[in-house]
């Protein structure tokens, strides 16, 4: 039997078992026969022309088996990396789409961009004869700062000699200009949303492996949706189709986003396997995934907030620079619009908004969605300039916001969303409860007592998950349908085999998505086995990111459970000699309602596989369904974050001594599971808003190229988190009721640790510091603060 | 990494003639190192790997001195009871290098040997006065430090032992580098039996790890942190990177400084 409550309890992750014994099964951890491997020889300089690369000695050393370059490339005809999603600017022009080349033909466009290839015999054989490839580039000006990229005369592509990728805008400008021109007090912020890398544990890497016999390729991939790759790689790059090619995605180290995208090198290795009719391995250091990893964020903003006599909103203005980086990624045009713009209302009644986007071309590595993916950078953005309000019409953080909560729901945002439901007192008062709130003030003496500086943050995020009605993501310009598949395969003796479209990189599907079949059929968790990242075994997917693996995932799967329970119900109907509609299926039973007669789960998969007593005129033996299950509107979760913090105002040094969360998930299937992910996506917020910075001088060199300069955070750098999952309000269109938590930890609390510093230092003027809140920023903050108030 | 000799060797004396072969380097915990070679940014042909050599290795206590084999670990310094008897500032400088890993493999002698203008042992050895004794002679700290990963050890010269004389008091106060964790600017700050008081300074200076007199002056005839005070600690002369500025780590000198004295009085 099934335990009682499935739903809602903490199973145990059962993919620990082999995670924490080092048994995991990555890319990098297969080899194949007769493999070889690639190095990449990647440019140095951010812009350059290629004057040429001559391989003629490399070609020579030992062990090479071949080198490509960009030439090769072109001459195969190779088509370049594909964008997934267009958008349409505010002429309604289509977005500028320069060609995303695999190997660098003509220039080089970012310090990483792969110039050739050599595949020898061994990793080291490739490396060695890499330094022998005679390169002759000409330096170009490099286009680092965005805010100066339209007027520096250098285009990193001819198409966009301004270097802009579009100009886009959303929503009412007029309506909003006149609430500007009646507001009693507008609140104006300039900031940058600091560039990041992905890091996720595991680095990227790729095997190419093509089968002559068969004429059939295969590729291993470090991916968040392998038929997504499929996808693209097949049919936009290298016209293999689909039943000729097989992506398979075993266990993943951590995605975050930056394993969403089709990249050049997965391309490579499938195409140079043909080549040499080997198969080609392709593993990236750390240094390389820096420089090669699509990177995150990156916006520079001016935000203008208008609000009445009483503080009510009237009106909300974004301009916004959103850094596209050298190419386009896979996602990254509608990070900055569709998944940002949109989330400008917050969990706010703002009646009028207006979001304008400048995508821009820069000679830096490509940006793209990245934990959270443009609601981090709206929640920062609104959650920052309502503190920055409250600051200066002196009104209480919280009460400022509950001043302006949505209360009634279904809710037309002026962005374009429509909110399900939703309830902002509940975790505002919740997180107040939890954080002790009206104890601050005794708090913050104490620690003056000892000359710290003591802040509180507070910030209430809404975000759009569960991406997304294909329709409506159709018309906004993405390329492919976003529903997700799932395939129940009922086997003989009643266990159940899962095909799911979803991808677990670290989320712990496996123990999830079989504690909703458990539910469902009321069979024990362990009879249930699920299986992702193949594309030869699940039907088809659409992957995982925007937290909407269970909320799309998760519902695909109940569709097809429903479809099995449907059958098994005629096939119980049969057994039993009753009507199919007195059939009842509760508690891993088929039972005739009202009576003690009842078939097992088991008994009748068997009859399904073993057919001599079946209604074989009616329905075909077996019990395998398939569903796919396209969403009907994103889902909103939300809730409220209190940061508090130390100061040291002599060293800048900001300490988080207390973050607690509350927040509304809708159901939750695994509350342990969800703890979890908000405690990852709080240290990542975390460490966005107090140590992360992709930094880049101005000749386009990544100065926070290792962790010797790229702050990542650690368990020393955080406090222990108080987080609560409110009683919720479920989602009211999809089966489950659920709304995702993977991202929330991450949207939620870069604003809630700057508001927290900001309001420890508001006694020196400051009103805000840009992200990341490090020792030096804090510090020089202070010194300008006082020299300021000194000159006053 | 490009290919090499590995040479292990299990005393002194053959370390020492391996280390005579072109392109010969000695390898102690290869905590900075391996990473080198690893970025292909160093092709010894030869390592000449110390660890087997266990006269390299362990604490002494000599009278007024506390010597330390220049092939002993971070970890073995920060859980020495002699260290902790003798030079507490010791055991708080190498109980916070790194994490354990690092602090298992490290070595002194390779700290020294390298001289990151961000590492920590130089400073110590600079405000205790130590001596650094090799092979071939005994080198004062005061002489060693050349600059910015330079010292004044010649090619193959080993490091076999660092002599601490044993101060009155010490503390190491580090402020550590977001990223690396390293030195941003840290203080070892040593009061020494004649009286007098010395300051080293890592992660700061332009040039590496370096002594600030003013604050020895001001602190020798007044030990307290209001003298610190009354010293101007010149921005001119600091590093300048994305995790401080010179104007910054000349604040955190005098910062560190008033900190290491609090933690003595
Ligand atoms: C993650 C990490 C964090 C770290 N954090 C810190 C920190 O916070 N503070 C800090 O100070 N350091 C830190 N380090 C550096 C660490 O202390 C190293 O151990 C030290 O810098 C080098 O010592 P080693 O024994 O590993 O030397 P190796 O890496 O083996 O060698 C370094 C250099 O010294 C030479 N050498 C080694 N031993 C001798 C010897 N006996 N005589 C002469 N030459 C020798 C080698 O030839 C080489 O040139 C960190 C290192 C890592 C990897």
């Amino acid at each position: 039997m099934a335990k009682d409550n499935v739903m809602g309890s903490s199973s145990k992750r059962r993919e620990d078992v082999r995670f924490l014994k080092g048994r995991g099964r990555y890319t990098d951890d297969m080899n194949r026969p007769g493999q070889t491997y690639a190095y990449i020889l990647r440019s140095w300089s951010a812009h350059a022309t290629l004057n040429s690369v001559d391989t003629a000695a490399a070609s020579e050393a030992e062990g090479v088996i071949r080198v490509f370059t960009g030439k090769d490339i072109e001459e195969a005809g190779l088509g370049g990396v594909p964008c997934g999603w267009e958008i349409t600017d505010k002429n309604g022009d289509p977005m500028k789409e320069p060609a995303h080349p695999i190997l660098a033909t003509g220039k080089v466009r970012h310090v990483g961009d792969p110039i050739a290839v050599v595949v020898a015999e061994t990793y080291q054989q490739a490396r060695d004869a890499a330094e022998m490839i005679d390169i002759d580039m000409t330096d170009l000006p490099a286009v680092v700062d965005m805010r100066t990229a339209e007027t520096l005369g250098t285009g990193v592509h001819d198409e966009a000699p301004d270097n802009l990728c579009y100009d886009w805008e959303l929503g009412d400008a007029a309506a909003t200009d006149a609430a500007f021109a009646s507001a009693a007090h507008v609140t104006t912020l300039e900031f940058i949303n600091n560039r990041l890398v992905a890091n996720p544990m595991e680095p990227r890497c790729a095997i190419g492996d093509y089968d002559q016999d068969a004429d059939h390729y295969t590729l291993y991939t470090t991916s968040q949706n392998p038929h997504v790759i499929r996808l693209l790689m097949g049919a936009f790059v290298l016209s293999i189709p689909e039943h000729k090619l097989r992506v398979y995605a075993p266990d993943v180290g951590g995605g975050f986003g930056t394993k969403i995208f089709h990249y050049a090198e997965e391309a490579f290795v499938t195409w140079a396997s043909a080549q040499i009719k080997r198969p080609v391995k392709w593993t990236s250091d750390r240094s390389e995934a820096f420089i090669s990893d699509a990177h995150g964020r990156d916006h520079v903003t001016k935000a203008e907030l208008a609000l009445d006599a009483e503080g009510k909103f009237l009106a909300l203005r974004a301009d916004t620079r959103a850094n596209m980086g050298a190419y386009l990624s896979t996602f990254a045009p509608c990070v900055p619009t569709w998944l940002h713009g949109t989330l400008l209302a917050g969990q706010y009644a703002t009646p009028a908004v207006h979001c304008r986007v400048r995508a821009m071309f820069t000679n830096t590595v490509p940006v793209d969605a990245y934990r959270g993916a443009g609601r981090p950078e709206a929640t920062y953005l609104l959650e920052r300039i309502i503190n920055k309000a409250a600051q200066e019409l002196g009104m209480d953080q919280a009460e400022l916001r509950r001043k302006n909560f949505i209360r009634s729901f279904p809710y037309d945002t002026p962005v374009a969303l429509q909110y399900d439901t939703g309830d902002y007192d509940a975790t505002l008062d919740a997180v107040l409860k939890m954080a002790d709130y009206d104890g601050f003030a005794a708090r913050k003496a104490e620690s003056a007592s000892r000359g710290k500086l003591r802040g509180i943050g507070l910030s209430c995020y809404i975000e759009a998950c569960g991406i997304a009605p294909s329709s409506l993501v159709g018309a906004l310009g993405a390329r492919a349908g976003l529903y997700e598949a799932a395939t129940i395969r009922v086997n003989p003796t009643g266990s159940v085999t899962v095909m799911t479209g979803s991808h677990s990189h670290g989320q712990g599907h496996e123990t999830t998505f079989a504690q909703v079949v458990s539910d469902a059929l009321g069979i024990p968790e362990d009879q249930i086995e699920i299986v992702h990242g193949d594309t030869d075994k699940i039907p088809f997917g659409m992957g995982t990111y925007g937290s909407r693996s269970l909320a799309v995932g998760g519902s695909a799967i109940v569709k097809a459970v429903d479809k099995v329970v449907a059958k098994g119900k005629k096939i119980a109907a049969h057994l039993l000699e009753a009507a199919e509609s007195d059939i009842v299926f509760e508690d891993g039973q088929y039972k005739v309602a009202g009576t003690d007669k009842a078939k097992a789960f088991a008994e009748v998969s068997l009859a399904a596989y073993v057919p001599h007593n079946y209604p074989i005129e009616e329905i075909e033996p077996g019990l395998e369904e398939t569903a796919f299950y396209d969403p009907k509107n994103f889902t909103y979760p939300a809730g409220s974050y209190l940061c508090e913090v130390e100061v040291d105002p002599q060293t800048g040094k900001v300490e988080i001594v207390a973050l607690s969360a509350s927040d509304d998930f809708g159901n939750v299937v695994n509350p342990m599971i969800v703890e979890g992910q908000v405690h990852g996506g709080l240290a990542q917020g975390l460490g966005q808003a107090m140590l992360e910075n992709a930094a880049y001088d101005e000749h386009g060199q990544l100065v926070a190229g290792s962790y010797m300069d790229y702050a990542m955070p650690l368990a020393v750098d955080l406090p222990s988190f108080n987080v609560e999952t409110a009683e919720g309000t479920p989602c009211t269109h999809n089966p489950l009721g659920v709304k995702g938590c993977g991202e929330a930890g991450a949207i939620g609390s870069p604003p809630a640790l700057v508001n927290a510093v900001v309001n420890a230092l508001q006694d020196h003027g400051i009103d805000h510091i840009d992200m990341p809140l490090s020792p030096l920023r804090v510090w020089t903050a202070i010194q300008n603060a006082s020299v300021k108030q000194a000159a006053e | 990494m490009y290919n090499f000799e590995f040479n292990r060797p299990t005393d002194l004396s053959a370390a020492v003639d391996a280390l005579r072969g072109d392109g010969a380097q000695a390898l102690g915990g290869g905590q900075t190192l391996i990473p080198v070679l690893k970025q292909r940014l160093a092709a010894p042909t030869t390592l000449v790997d110390l660890t087997g050599i266990e006269s390299l290795k362990g604490i002494r206590r000599m009278g007024d001195m506390l010597v330390i084999g220049g092939g002993t670990t971070h970890g073995a310094v920060a859980a020495s009871g002699d260290v902790a008897a003798a030079i507490p500032g010791l055991v708080e400088l190498a109980s916070k290098i790194g994490d354990p890993q690092v602090r298992n493999r490290g070595t002194i002698g390779g700290s020294l040997a390298n001289n990151d203008p961000a590492a920590c042992y130089p400073a110590a050895a600079l405000a205790l006065g130590a001596t650094i004794e090799t092979n071939q002679r005994k080198i004062e700290a005061d002489d060693f430090f050349q600059g910015l990963y330079a010292t004044s050890l010649e090619e193959g010269e080993v490091i076999t032992a660092v002599h601490f004389p044993i101060p009155t008091a010490s503390t190491y106060q580090k402020f550590e580098q977001p990223a690396s964790r390293f030195s941003l600017t840290s203080i070892f700050l040593a009061k020494m039996s004649d009286g007098s008081v010395r300051v080293g300074v890592t992660g700061a200076g332009a040039d590496g790890v370096f002594r600030h007199e003013g604050l020895e002056q001001a602190l020798g005839s007044n030990f307290s942190a209001s003298a610190v005070d009354g010293v101007s600690v010149a921005a001119e002369g600091m590093s300048n990177d994305l995790h401080g500025t010179p104007e910054y780590r000349a604040n955190l000198v005098k910062v560190m400084t008033k900190r290491a004295v609090e933690a003595l009085s």
